[in-house]
C-alpha cells in the first residue's frame, strides 16, 4: 500500500507519482484536496482503521464526512479508500460483483479525478485497493491487496436488539446468546438457518461481526485471509476491520453446519466456470440462465479459455 | 452436610497447570451440571451486602432500619434498600428470605444476579475463583459469565425472565446457548426434558410464552433458570400470583429438582408457608435490614423479633 506521503501540505500534483503509473486522463479537480477529503479527516479515518485492526471485529465510531455521493451509497467504503490512496495505488471498485455498475463507475471516476497518480482498473490481480459492495472477488487475493467493504448495517445484533447502548453492552460482555437464539429459532421453524447475505461471523473468537451483505459463498474467504479487510459504514458512522490471518467463523450449530450456496452443479453459462457464485438472469423462454456474479472473473476466464466456440455459445446463451 | 472425607483434599497450589477448575463446557452429551466448586465450603457467602438509591451520606445507615421504621434517610433522602445483609448458603441447601413489601428482599437477589450493582459488601461464589474473590469486584464480562454458567434467576413476573417474542423452547435454549451449547439436538433434548419435568406439554415447546397461562409461564421460567445446571438459583416470589393448586404443583417440582440436582437456592417470599416447606434456614428482613436469622422451624415456632412475631401470628390467625 502506498500512503500519501505529501501529508499535510495537500499537494495534488502528479509530482509524487511513482514511476510509470499515471492518473487517468481527467485532470485533478481545482480547489480540492488530494483524494477529496482534507488531510485531517483522512487522518481521523486512518486512526479509526488502526483501532479497528487492533481489535478485530470491533466497531469503531468515526466522524463520517460529507461526500459527493449520498450516505447509503458506499460513503463508508469510499472514505476508507480516499484515506488510503496515494500515488502508485491501483483502485478497483465492485458493485455486486460487477465493475460496470453505475455507482462503481462513479466512485472510480471520483478517485481518479481527485487523486493524481492513482490508477483505476477492472483487473482484480492489478488492484492494490479493492472497494466492494456485496462481493469478494473470485480470484484469490494476495497479502499486498486490501479489501474495502461498503457496509449498510454494521451491527450484527441489530435484528435482535434495536438499542445501540444495549448492543454495545452485549459486545463488551460477549453476551451473544440472543443472536444464537435467533439462529436456533430459525432452525426450529425452517429446518435450517435461512440467512443468506451478511451471515453473522465470530471474529478472532471474540466479536460477532456483520461481514457486510456478502453472500454466504464469500464468508469462508475471510477466514485466515492473507489480506487486510476493512469495513466502512458511512451512514452508521462505524469502521471495523479483519486483519490478515485472523479467524472468521460463521455462527452455526454442530449439527446444522454452515454451508455456502449450492448451484446444483450449474456452471456459468457465459464462461463455463464451475466454482463461482452465480446469479440468475431471465431468458426469453421465461426460464433463467446462470452467469458469474464476478464480471471481471468471467471476462478473464473467457480470455483464458480462448475458445471461440465456448465464448460464442456462452454469449449466445447469455443473450438468449 | 456431606461428611468430611478421611483423606485430606488435594491442594492445587503447586500445580500451575490448573490454578482453578475450569468452568465445565456444557454440550458434551452428558448432562453437565455446571460449576459447583470443588471444595466443601459454602456455595455462596454474602457479607455486608448494601444497596443505596440516592446520593448517600455518612448517616444513612444510622438513620434508617427497623428501629427508625423507615428505609429513607432523613438527612439526605437516600433510600437504603438493603444494608449489611450477610448469609451463607451450602450446596444443595435452601435459604428463605421473608419480609414485608419494600424490605429489600428483591434488591438482595438482583444484586446477586447482577441486575443491580451493590453499594457495598462482598459475595463469594464457590465457582468463581474458588470463592476467594467477590463477584461484585468482577468485570462486567466476568459477571455475565457467572450469570450464564453459575446462577439462575426466577423473577416474580414471568415477563421479566422470559423473552416473550421467542418460543418457550427458545427461551430455555437461550440459557443453554449462553452456556455455549452448540448442538440443536442436545439443546432441544435438554429443553424438552426440563419442560416435561415442569409439566409444560412438550408438544407446545415451539409456541410463544404469551399463549401460556400464568402458572405455566412461571414453570417455563423455572425450567429456563435450571437449564444450564446452575450452582445457585435465585427465586423471587415465584408463586405469588398463582392460584393455590398451581402453587402446590410448582413447589413440589422445586423440591423434587432440588433433591435430584442438588442446587442451592435462595427463595424470596412473603408467604411463610412457602418458606416453611422449602427452606432449612430463613432470614427475616425489615426496612432493609436482617432482623432475625436462623433455622426456619425455630423462627416460625419461637420468633424473637417483634416484627417476626407479628408476621407469624398474622399467618396463624
Amino acid at each position: 500500500m502506498h500512503t500519501t506521503t505529501n501529508g499535510t501540505n495537500g499537494v495534488h500534483g502528479s509530482n509524487g507519482a511513482s514511476g510509470a503509473v499515471q492518473a487517468a486522463p481527467a485532470a485533478s479537480l481545482e480547489g480540492y484536496n488530494y483524494a477529496f477529503l482534507d488531510e485531517l479527516s483522512k487522518k481521523a479515518v486512518r486512526r479509526a482503521l488502526l483501532k479497528g485492526v487492533a481489535i478485530p471485529g470491533y466497531q469503531v465510531p468515526f466522524g463520517s464526512r460529507e461526500l459527493p455521493i449520498a450516505r447509503g451509497w458506499g460513503t463508508g467504503g469510499l472514505q476508507i479508500t480516499l484515506s488510503l490512496v496515494g500515488p502508485g495505488d491501483v483502485v478497483k471498485v465492485i458493485d455486486q460483483g460487477a465493475d460496470e455498475g453505475v455507482n462503481a463507475v462513479n466512485i472510480r471516476r471520483l478517485v481518479e479525478r481527485t487523486s493524481p497518480g492513482v490508477q483505476t482498473t477492472l483487473d482484480t490481480s492489478e488492484a492494490t485497493l479493492i472497494q466492494t459492495r456485496h462481493r469478494i472477488p473470485e480470484q484469490p487475493l494476495r497479502e499486498d491487496q486490501i479489501m474495502i467493504f461498503q457496509v449498510p448495517q454494521p451491527e450484527p445484533l441489530r435484528n435482535v436488539e434495536w438499542r445501540e447502548a444495549e448492543t454495545r453492552r452485549m459486545h463488551a460482555e460477549a453476551d451473544y446468546s440472543r443472536i444464537w437464539v435467533a439462529l436456533y429459532e430459525d432452525v426450529v421453524q425452517n429446518g435450517r438457518v435461512t440467512k443468506y447475505a451478511g451471515y453473522p461471523v465470530m471474529v478472532n473468537d471474540r466479536h460477532v461481526m456483520a461481514p457486510s451483505p456478502i453472500p454466504k459463498w464469500d464468508v469462508p474467504k475471510l477466514h485466515m485471509a492473507p489480506y487486510l479487510s476493512l469495513f466502512g459504514a458511512g451512514r452508521e458512522k462505524r469502521i471495523y476491520a479483519v486483519p490478515p490471518l485472523t479467524s472468521v467463523v460463521p455462527l452455526s450449530f454442530d449439527d446444522y453446519p454452515f454451508a455456502v450456496e449450492s448451484f446444483d452443479g450449474r456452471v456459468c453459462a457465459r464462461c463455463g466456470s464451475p466454482q463461482t457464485y452465480l446469479v440468475s438472469l431471465p431468458d426469453e423462454q421465461g426460464g433463467s440462465v446462470y452467469v458469474c456474479s464476478d464480471s471481471n472473473w468471467c471476462d478473464t476466464a473467457l480470455e483464458r479459455v480462448g475458445s471461440s466456440d465456448l465464448r460464442a455459445a456462452g454469449d449466445k446463451e447469455a443473450q438468449s | 452436610m456431606t461428611a468430611m472425607p478421611l483423606t485430606p483434599r488435594p491442594t492445587y497450589h503447586g500445580a500451575p497447570s490448573s490454578p482453578r477448575p475450569p468452568l465445565p463446557h456444557a454440550g458434551e452429551g452428558e448432562r453437565t451440571l455446571a460449576a459447583r466448586g470443588s471444595h466443601l465450603g459454602p456455595a455462596l457467602r454474602v457479607d455486608g451486602l448494601t444497596r443505596l438509591f440516592g446520593p448517600g451520606c455518612p448517616e444513612c445507615l444510622a438513620l434508617t432500619g427497623p428501629d427508625h421504621e423507615t428505609n429513607t434517610c432523613v438527612s439526605c433522602g437516600s433510600l437504603v434498600a438493603c444494608a449489611n445483609v450477610s448469609f451463607e448458603l451450602r450446596p444443595g441447601h435452601t435459604l428463605g428470605i421473608v419480609g414485608e413489601s419494600g424490605s429489600g428482599k428483591t434488591t438482595v437477589l438482583r444484586c446477586l444476579y447482577g441486575d443491580l450493582t451493590p453499594t457495598g459488601g462482598t459475595a463469594l461464589l464457590a465457582a468463581f475463583h474458588d470463592g476467594e474473590r467477590s463477584i461484585f469486584e468482577a468485570s462486567s464480562a466476568e459477571r455475565r459469565r457467572i450469570r450464564n454458567f453459575t446462577l439462575g434467576m426466577v423473577y416474580q413476573h414471568a415477563w421479566e425472565g422470559l423473552n416473550l417474542r421467542i418460543s418457550v423452547g427458545g427461551n430455555v435454549a437461550e440459557r443453554l446457548l449462553a452456556a455455549e451449547w452448540r448442538r440443536i439436538g442436545q439443546i432441544r433434548e435438554r429443553a424438552a426434558g426440563l419442560l416435561g419435568r415442569m409439566e409444560v406439554p412438550v408438544s407446545r415447546m415451539d409456541d410463544f410464552p404469551a399463549h401460556f397461562s400464568g402458572g405455566m409461564q412461571q414453570r417455563v421460567q423455572i425450567a429456563k433458570a435450571l437449564a444450564n445446571g446452575p450452582a445457585v438459583v435465585l427465586l423471587d416470589e415465584m408463586t405469588s400470583g398463582l392460584d393455590v393448586s398451581v402453587q402446590a404443583g410448582v413447589l413440589d417440582l422445586i423440591q423434587e429438582i432440588q433433591r435430584d440436582e442438588g442446587v442451592a437456592m435462595v427463595v424470596v417470599s412473603h408467604d411463610l408457608g412457602v418458606v416453611r416447606l422449602l427452606c432449612e434456614r430463613t432470614l427475616v428482613m425489615k426496612n432493609g435490614r436482617v432482623v432475625e436469622a436462623g433455622l426456619t422451624d425455630q423462627i416460625l415456632e419461637d420468633p424473637h423479633h417483634p416484627y417476626t412475631q407479628l408476621l407469624v401470628s398474622s399467618v396463624n390467625a
